[in-house]
């Protein structure tokens, strides 16, 4: 995949060729080429796809863009390629946005990841055809994992308020004190996302990682990033703070190395690390960062995540486990 | 009239020690292939007190295959009833033979019979009493319907606790199913080996409990061995690290337990006497020797001027000398190593001027001993702020507001523990949510029960060893 | 007579600043408290140790009988064995003191001319403490008139409970002036008191109102002298003894009934308010039947064989 660098000026998007994407009906440019040309009668906004930093929509600190195609190899659009820098101030965003997230009560989280699914409900037209367009997916397929992404971040706003209770509990402790033990966020998580599964995928990992008080540093799809950039702003209109997720679109090999060795990074998610992962485990090693392995299998898209109860396996890998004593006494 | 306590020696005649000790590799007593030994010393008076087999790469694969063979033909075969029966057996067993071991603990670790005896027995027959009730009930732990065993697990313990680590490991690696080879750590394996007759006098099915003696490069190749699923270590952040690191790229699950440098923040309205008590034992509870040891005491401003006084006066009350003892508050350092290691590090507290005191305390010409020291006007930046020493040595901060209290705290790499005191509920809990740790005591130190999960955040490790939590570490 | 040991003069003693006082002190945690005293119970006190240990707290026993039931007699031949303990050892120490009722004060001072053990009683309406002000402080001065060189008197609980500290404050200086020169304990009646910080506020109170001894127990209500109180008491007189130079006594009563309990007891003293305390002069055990035990013990130490009760005289 070639990478482009490049000023912002030489970036605008002036050209009228391209994939129409999510911004629906294009004003005059057939795909196959077949229509004669004609001009346009109302020239289409094409979004520039950027990185989302600390709640913001910034392009790459290295100016640095790659294109980006659907799966039949049209060229879609150009996205931001994250650096080792970016992600340093990814990591930076997650960390300062941490203590608030992770302060906030678990019915509030559990509200905002609600209304997650309810803006993204509200685009479902733009989601679908971002993700046939980037699987190649009939359309029919594609609703299906709108509508499967959309019902997971319900299902993780079900979970804010409940995993603690599942997960913890008293301890009777032989002897005269209350002890009771109760999961917490374990602070940054540096998420690789699905490679096969931009839109699916990507929600059944970011979800359980904030649902439970952590914040996160996503490296998403290198290949299928624009639905990343989409949820992006489902996420910023849905009063989830700045900084909880941040999103890095560009390529795990290059970033990920600076993730994984992070000392302020507290777990990795290697879901998509595919075969770096052992290297990022290794260097996670250094500073006992969490690391959740990937899992068997993969290479069946967006198919794989389907199922509707993915349970606690996806947050406990991320939660500590904090004990309490106190005695007890007149 | 001054009222000196006379020696009252617990009696070392309940000890029958071996001169040599070999291997137990699937239910026996076998040689190590290299016949080499090391000697183990009494770290009090530095005598001998026994000799035993270094088991190397050859012995770790015999050891591995018995344990996978004992897991597959016996042991996630037996219904979980029964194996808990077996671990009820051998609480048991530890219990009548208690106070043998907490002499021979005393003997081998250099920790005042009076914690052996009260503290580690009891909490080890404990643990196997726990851990054998959830073996046929693991169905309900919240882990699936039917959970497990991850098949054979290699574990390595430190000298500090070390039948009580033992018993940490083993305990819930057997009640899921699965069977172990364990290595104790190279100053302290007697008590491993008497577990070892013990698991013999229960009737275990030979294979399930392996115990490999010898030092790192026995615990290297117990931890590199392919043929195990599961490694659990306790130990240094260092070593902790080594192990991460050999284990990425395999199948094995890792649990470690690794240092600590607890903070132990006293609030101006504290229970002054039970906060002293707390200070104290919480750093010189084993000598120090404890990765949740409450090394950095965190004393509000207001208060300081009162505190310190009184927990010098405190201090100055511990009694230090023979392990075996029974008035012993303070035994001996564990082996030359570590002293040379705490004192190098409180060396370094003489360099940056911090101030150093310790009561007038006679130490025993020979064996391993250091006395109870208190360091003040430590700031975050020096060394005894932030290194664990391991050892019998608190550094004293001073705080103002409670914010700035739970920033110091956690202003480490480690996680391990926390402790917080003051008689005001609601800053109890404000404190204990704030601070990045796996146990916070709150007007209280140095509990620990087999129902309460105990384990780190951040460098202090991962997983939690103890109740329904220390299950999960075992299960696939 | 003790210096003014108090900052809580007349005009300064209103139960706003007395409430302000105690109920600033440290609080203390039961849990942590028991904790320490269990600790320190399982001190392993033994050979020459135990020996002295043996002597030390026969020398600061309270031979006490404090029974309605009590006679002359009985309380003459208490007072025999006050004297000489052991009438097969003389190498026993006499007791710190014998301790009956106001009506006895006459008989156990003449019991014990010459031997040099004063008499303390009980006074102020003992148990309950339940009498008027003016009667108190007659029981006292009678018992002083009638030779008694130490005061043990109780204070008002229910006053204490519901806050009124004034008028506890207020009764015990008035005690203490009637006491003229004979010593005074105050009786906190811990087991009424309930919590340690109870027992801490009663302590600080009765040591600021001119108490020489804080005691815990009448002995007629449980629990009483139990290790944790008697330690949470120790720790008053040592802080009050820092702050002001000035050693106020402790004494357990009632409970106590062997060897090893007074031996956890000497430890507690050893150990919390220091060896300073170590004497008849600022540490009483309050008991009748220890005493026997005492005497046993030591006898099984010089001997080596174990003694029968039938060989102790037992009233």
């Amino acid at each position: 995949m070639a990478e482009r660098r490049g000023t912002k000026k030489s970036r605008k998007n002036t050209d009228t060729t391209g994939g129409a994407g999510a911004e629906g009906a294009d004003g005059g440019t057939a795909r196959d080429g077949t229509t004669e040309p004609r001009p346009p009668a109302r020239l289409a906004v094409r979004k520039t796809y950027k990185l989302y930093l600390g709640g913001a929509f910034p392009r790459s600190e290295s100016g640095r863009s790659y294109p980006v195609a659907s799966a039949d190899g049209t060229h879609l659009a150009n996205a931001s390629l994250a650096s080792r820098k970016d992600a340093r101030d990814a990591v930076t965003a997650a960390r300062k946005a941490f203590g608030g997230w992770s302060g906030r009560t678990a019915y509030n989280r559990g509200q905002i990841l609600y209304r997650v699914a309810e803006v993204m409900e509200g685009r479902r037209e733009q989601f679908a055809a971002q993700i046939a367009d980037a699987q190649g997916l009939p359309r029919a397929q594609a609703d299906r994992i709108v509508s499967a992404a959309v019902d997971r971040w319900v299902y993780y706003a079900g979970w804010t308020d409940k995993f603690a209770q599942v997960l913890g509990g008293a301890n009777p402790v032989s002897g005269p004190f209350y002890n009771h033990s109760a999961p917490e966020p374990t602070g940054v998580v540096a998420v690789f996302a699905p490679q096969d599964a931009p839109l699916l995928g990507l929600t059944s990992v970011i979800a359980p990682v904030i649902a439970t008080g952590n914040t996160a540093v996503v490296v998403t799809s290198e290949r299928a990033p624009l639905a990343a950039i989409d949820l992006a702003e489902v996420l910023a209109t849905s009063d989830l703070p700045g900084g909880v997720v941040n999103l890095l679109t560009g390529r795990a090999e290059e970033i990920g190395p600076h993730l994984a060795s992070h000392a302020d990074v507290n777990a990795l998610d290697l879901a998509g690390a595919g075969g770096l992962a052992v290297e990022f485990e290794r260097a996670a090693a250094t500073t006992l960062t969490r690391v959740l392995r990937p899992g068997p299998g993969g290479g069946d898209g967006e198919e794989a995540w389907l199922d509707t109860d993915p349970g606690t396996s996806r947050m406990t890998p991320f939660l500590e486990t904090k004990t309490v004593w106190h005695p007890v006494g007149v | 009239m001054i009222f000196e306590y006379a020696p009252a020696p617990e009696s070392r005649s309940v000890v029958s020690l071996r001169e040599t000790y070999d291997l137990f590799i699937d239910g026996e007593f076998t040689p190590a292939r290299s016949g080499d030994h090391l000697t183990v010393l009494n770290p009090a008076d530095e005598t001998e007190l026994a000799r035993v087999a270094v088991a190397g790469e050859a012995d770790v694969d015999r050891a591995v295959t018995a344990a996978r063979r004992a897991h597959e033909t016996v042991w996630s075969r037996m219904s979980g009833a029964e194996r808990g029966k077996y671990l009820f057996r051998i609480a048991r067993i530890i219990q009548e033979r208690s106070r043998e071991l907490a002499v021979l603990e005393s003997m081998d670790n250099g920790k005042p019979v009076k914690e052996t005896r009260d503290v580690d027995l009891p909490l080890v027959a404990a643990h196997f009493f726990y851990y054998a009730g959830w073996a046929d009930k693991l169905a309900h732990a919240g882990f699936g319907p039917d959970p497990k065993p991850l098949g054979v697990a290699a574990q390595v313990i430190p000298w500090n606790f070390p039948l009580l680590m033992l018993a940490w490991k083993i305990a819930p690696a057997l009640a899921t199913g699965n069977t172990v080879v364990l290595k104790p750590a190279e100053t302290t394996p007697l008590t491993a080996l008497v577990f070892a007759q013990i698991c013999q006098e229960a009737d275990l099915p030979p294979g399930v409990v392996n115990i490999l003696t010898g030092a790192g490069e026995t615990g290297r190749a117990l931890v590199g061995h392919p043929g195990t699923d599961k490694v659990a270590f306790t130990g240094s952040t260092e070593v902790g690290r080594q192990i991460a690191r050999a284990v990425a790229g395999t199948d094995k699950r890792l649990t470690l337990e690794l240092g600590g440098k607890g903070a132990n923040i006293v609030y101006d309205d504290a229970a002054l006497d039970q906060a002293v008590e707390g200070v104290v034992s919480g750093i010189f509870f084993n000598q120090g020797h404890v990765c949740c040891a409450g090394s950095r005491l965190l004393v509000q401003e207001s208060v300081a001027d009162e505190f310190l006084p009184r927990l010098k006066e405190r201090i100055a009350k511990l009694r230090l000398g023979d392990p075996l003892d029974k008035n012993t508050d303070i035994g001996a350092i564990n082996s030359a190593a570590q002293l040379e290691r705490v004192r190098e590090l409180t060396a370094t507290a003489d360099e940056e001027n911090v101030e150093r005191w310790s009561p007038a305390c006679e130490l025993p010409e020979h064996g391993y001993w250091f006395a109870p020291t208190v360091l003040t006007g430590v700031s975050q930046a020096h060394r005894v702020a932030r290194e664990e020493i391991f050892g019998p040595v608190l550094s004293v901060l001073t705080f103002r507001t409670p914010e700035e209290a739970v920033a110091k705290a956690n202003n480490t790499p480690y996680g391990l523990s926390a402790g917080v005191w003051t008689e005001k509920g609601s800053r109890m809990l404000w404190t204990a949510e704030r601070l990045r740790a796996g146990v916070i005591w709150s007007n209280t130190f140095n509990k620990f029960d087999p129902t309460s999960p105990f384990g780190g955040y951040k460098e202090s490790g991962y997983g939690r060893e103890g109740g329904r939590h220390g299950l999960e570490a075992y299960l696939g | 007579m003790p210096v003014p040991h108090t900052a809580f003069e007349p005009e300064a003693r209103t139960n706003h600043a007395l409430r302000a006082y105690l109920h600033g002190l440290p609080g203390v945690d039961e849990v942590g408290a028991r904790a320490r005293a269990q600790d320190l119970s399982t001190r392993s006190i033994k050979t020459t140790a135990k020996a002295n240990a043996i002597d030390l707290a026969i020398s600061m026993v309270d031979l006490t009988t404090l029974e309605g039931a009590d006679t002359p007699g009985k309380v003459r031949s208490l007072c025999a064995k006050a004297a000489l303990p052991d009438p097969t050892d003389r190498t026993v120490p006499r007791v710190g003191a014998v301790c009956v009722y106001p009506d006895m004060v006459a008989t156990a001072v003449g019991a014990l001319q010459g031997t040099g053990i004063g008499v303390a009683s009980v006074a102020t309406a003992f148990p309950s403490g339940r009498a008027p002000m003016e009667v108190k402080l007659a029981d006292t001065r009678r018992a002083v008139a009638d030779g008694a060189s130490e005061i043990d008197m109780v204070i008002d609980r229910g006053a204490f409970l519901s806050g009124d500290y004034r008028k506890v404050f207020d009764e015990i200086v008035a005690v203490k002036e009637a006491c003229g020169d004979a010593h005074l304990k105050v009786i906190l009646e811990t087991g009424e008191l309930v919590t340690y910080d109870n027992v801490r506020r009663a302590s600080h109170l009765a040591i600021q109102a001119g108490g020489d001894f804080i005691k815990t127990s009448t002995g007629k209500v449980s629990p009483a002298a139990t290790l944790p109180v008697t330690l949470v008491m120790l720790e008053a007189v040592r802080d009050h003894h820092a702050a002001t130079g000035r050693h106020v006594g402790v004494k357990p009563a009632g409970g106590i009934r062997t060897t090893k309990d007074a031996i956890r007891n000497l430890v507690l003293v050893n150990e919390t308010a220091g060896p300073d305390w170590l004497t008849p002069d600022l540490f009483r055990i309050g008991a009748s039947s220890l005493l026997n035990d005492l005497l046993m013990q030591r006898t099984r130490l010089s001997t080596g064989t174990y003694p029968g009760p039938d060989y102790y005289t037992q009233d």
